[in-house]
């Protein structure tokens, strides 16, 4: 049984974020990948994502940067931060700035998908309440 | 500063504050001294002055006295009347009541014959005068008086003669005085136990007879002051005699007066000032050296404290910049490998994915392959562990108020430590009270202490300090205590303990009982300080051989 919802991985490093595509697909996830910030903010003008893995350290656009401008234009969507270098105040800058949570790689792949499962849950959540 | 560096500093100290105090110390007593000396000699001077010149007054007054009264007697009676014995005895016994000193009256004629004489030595009539010197002497200067001589009586006496004139008559009138009048007058001047007064003629033969200085008619033992014109005073050192000497000319007379005082007598008082200057000078200087010495002592103790203090800090900062840069090394190094363990990690758990889709039962290969893959993510999750305790290592550099689990940072330490025991046969055994609360401390400076504690304890087990022993047990414990509210942290080796004179020092800084090289001595006073920051307490039991515990508590807000 497919997963309702659609997550976007977005990492740099090819082998890593290509891989990772593939066993949540083999979950069962409708995923994609984008290799870079403005690549992913571009992609999701085309199409609404629910869920975003987002690694912090990316050149060009950081991680933070792509954040806050996920954030801008689509504020329900839920993020959760990877971080390759333990940066825990990236990862609660990021947590400040509205991400679910962060993930220290190398990830464990079940366990990540637990947590874009309870992303999801919270964004459903969120959307039903009425705006403040 | 080493030893040496520290005497040195202590010597140039100790003596600038010897220079500057005992210096003008020296130069203010010398020149106190010297000035009070010179105005009280010449006080001495002046009172012997005086006392010279009031003697020879006196002296003077007798004689103008005497003078006076034979003059008298000469001019206001006629040769004949004096002539005549009868008259002359009765005038005598009225000068002899008068004075003393009075032995004889007697009359000379022009031409030198003793026409006239009352008084003890009769035979002194018929002899005849001319040819002595005296007798000129008189007759051209009017009043004449004799230096002292024994005579035909063997007693000192002198005369005093008188010319007289009548009409074409000269004659003279002579008396003979007995001269211990005028020892009388010279004694009074002589002054103190050692003082001498004494008359000399013009000659410097003595005219009395002085206490110690000679004998009369003698030379006096003293310098020639026969050539005095004018009042002196001297003073006079020769040989052992040190001694002031005062002379004056004697009017009507060829004599002198001189007035002697010793030295040392009069100057008694200034000696005894010199005495207690010198004695109070030496006080002082004692004084001065104890004080220097006591000071200086406590002001290098107050240095050398000072000193250790900072070396510590500073080695203190070294540690923890050292801390700082091993940190941000491996956390460069360990997100180096975090990367591609990332990719390793993916990889391998998507060849394992893609297993389950096989059907391993009919294949040896595939399952070897299956078992392979998760003995790979085995490797990658314990290397994940590893790069991830480093990371978190790093991260925590700064000094930190947080909620920090204890019993975590406990686990984290004896990972990182884990291999080190293992490899020397070290047991570590774990007993963490699993509802221990947190403490707002930081996580990472009693990461440090536990890791400085724990490898004492491996050292000492190891044999670092006694080489005989091999293997041991390292206990950790952590509990509530409720009665206090505090957090009690145990550590406890079976080494062979710390002694009883050293237990009390293990937290000095550069306490150390390894050899050199192998300690700091810094490890506990690190400790010490970290806990004592953190608001806890360290103590420390142990038995010579039973082995050590350390037990840290802090207070849980």
């Amino acid at each position: 049984m497919a997963e309702a919802f659609r997550v976007l991985v977005v990492d740099d490093e090819g082998d890593f974020r290509e891989t990772l595509v593939k066993r949540l697909k083999a979950r069962k996830l409708d995923v994609r990948g984008s290799e870079s910030g403005q690549s992913a903010l571009d992609l999701m003008e085309k199409i609404a994502f629910d869920v975003v893995i987002l690694d912090i350290k990316m050149p060009g656009m950081d991680g933070i940067t792509a954040l806050e401008e996920m954030k801008k234009r689509t504020p329900f969507v839920e993020v959760i931060l990877l971080t390759g270098h333990a940066s825990v105040e990236a990862g609660i800058e990021g947590m400040k700035l509205g991400a679910f949570d962060y993930v220290m790689k190398p990830v464990n792949v079940d366990e990540l998908l637990e947590k874009v499962r309870e992303a999801y849950e919270r964004k459903v959540i969120r959307e039903e309440q009425p705006e403040s | 500063m080493g030893e040496k560096d520290y005497k040195k500093l202590w010597w140039k100290i100790v003596f600038a504050i010897l220079g500057f105090s005992l210096i003008p110390l020296f130069a203010l007593g010398i020149a106190i001294y010297y000035q009070f000396s010179v105005s009280y000699t010449a006080k001495i001077i002046e009172d012997l002055k005086t006392l010279v010149e009031n003697r020879r007054s006196a002296i003077d007054l007798f004689f103008d006295e005497r003078i006076s009264q034979l003059v008298t007697l000469a001019h206001t009676h006629s040769l004949s009347l004096l002539t005549d014995e009868t008259n002359l005895n009765v005038m005598f016994n009225t000068m002899q009541t008068r004075s003393k000193s009075f032995i004889d009256i007697g009359v000379i004629d022009w031409k030198g014959n003793h026409v006239a004489y009352v008084g003890p030595y009769p035979e002194l009539k018929g002899v005849n005068y001319k040819n002595e010197e005296w007798f000129q002497s008189v007759l051209s200067r009017g009043v004449y008086i004799s230096d002292v001589f024994m005579g035909f009586r063997k007693f000192p006496h002198f005369i005093i003669a008188v010319a007289s004139r009548q009409g074409d008559k000269t004659w003279i009138l002579r008396a003979t005085i007995n001269s211990d009048i005028i020892d009388r007058l010279v004694g009074a001047a002589q002054m103190g136990k050692r003082g001498d007064a004494f008359i000399i003629n013009k000659d410097n033969m003595l005219q009395t007879a002085p206490r110690f200085s000679g004998d009369l008619l003698g030379r006096p033992k003293a310098p020639d002051f026969s050539k005095t014109v004018e009042t002196s005073v001297e003073e006079i050192a020769s040989g052992s005699e040190h001694s002031f000497f005062s002379a004056s000319v004697i009017n009507n007379t060829r004599w002198i007066l001189v007035v002697k005082e010793e030295f040392g007598e009069q100057l008694t008082p200034l000696l005894r000032a010199r005495s207690i200057a010198v004695a109070l000078c030496l006080v002082g200087i004692l004084v001065i050296v104890v004080g220097t010495v006591l000071t200086t002592r406590s002001l290098m103790k107050e240095l050398i404290r000072v000193d250790r203090e900072k070396a510590v800090s500073d080695d203190m900062v070294i540690q923890s910049s050292k801390m700082a840069a091993l940190g941000k090394m491996a956390a460069g190094i360990a997100h180096e490998i975090n990367n591609p363990l990332a990719v390793i990690g993916e990889k391998v758990g998507w060849i394992r994915d893609l297993l389950t889709e096989e059907d391993l039962g009919h294949s040896t290969n595939l399952k070897e392959i299956d078992d392979a893959a998760r003995s790979v993510q085995a490797q990658v999750e314990r290397a994940r562990k590893v790069t991830h305790r480093f990371l978190g290592f790093a991260r925590r550099m700064e000094p930190v108020r947080e909620q920090v689990d204890v019993n975590r940072t406990l686990n984290d330490t004896v990972e990182l430590l884990g291999n080190e025991s293992r490899y020397r046969n070290i047991d570590i055994q774990m007993e963490l009270d699993p509802n221990l609360p947190r403490l707002l401390s930081d996580a990472s400076q009693l990461q440090q202490v536990f890791i400085n504690i724990i490898n004492n304890a491996i050292d000492a087990i190891d044999g670092v300090i006694d080489p005989s022993r091999r293997g041991g047990k390292i206990q950790i414990r952590t509990a509530l205590l409720s009665k206090t509210n505090e957090i009690l942290i145990e550590i406890s080796d079976d080494g062979p303990g710390i002694s009883k004179e050293n237990i009390g020092k293990i937290f000095d800084p550069f306490f150390t009982t390894k050899e050199v090289g192998k300690g700091t001595g810094l490890g506990l006073s690190i400790v010490y300080s970290i806990i004592e920051k953190l608001g806890g307490r360290v103590t420390v039991a142990s038995k010579n051989g039973k082995g050590t515990t350390f037990a840290i508590s802090f207070p849980v807000m």
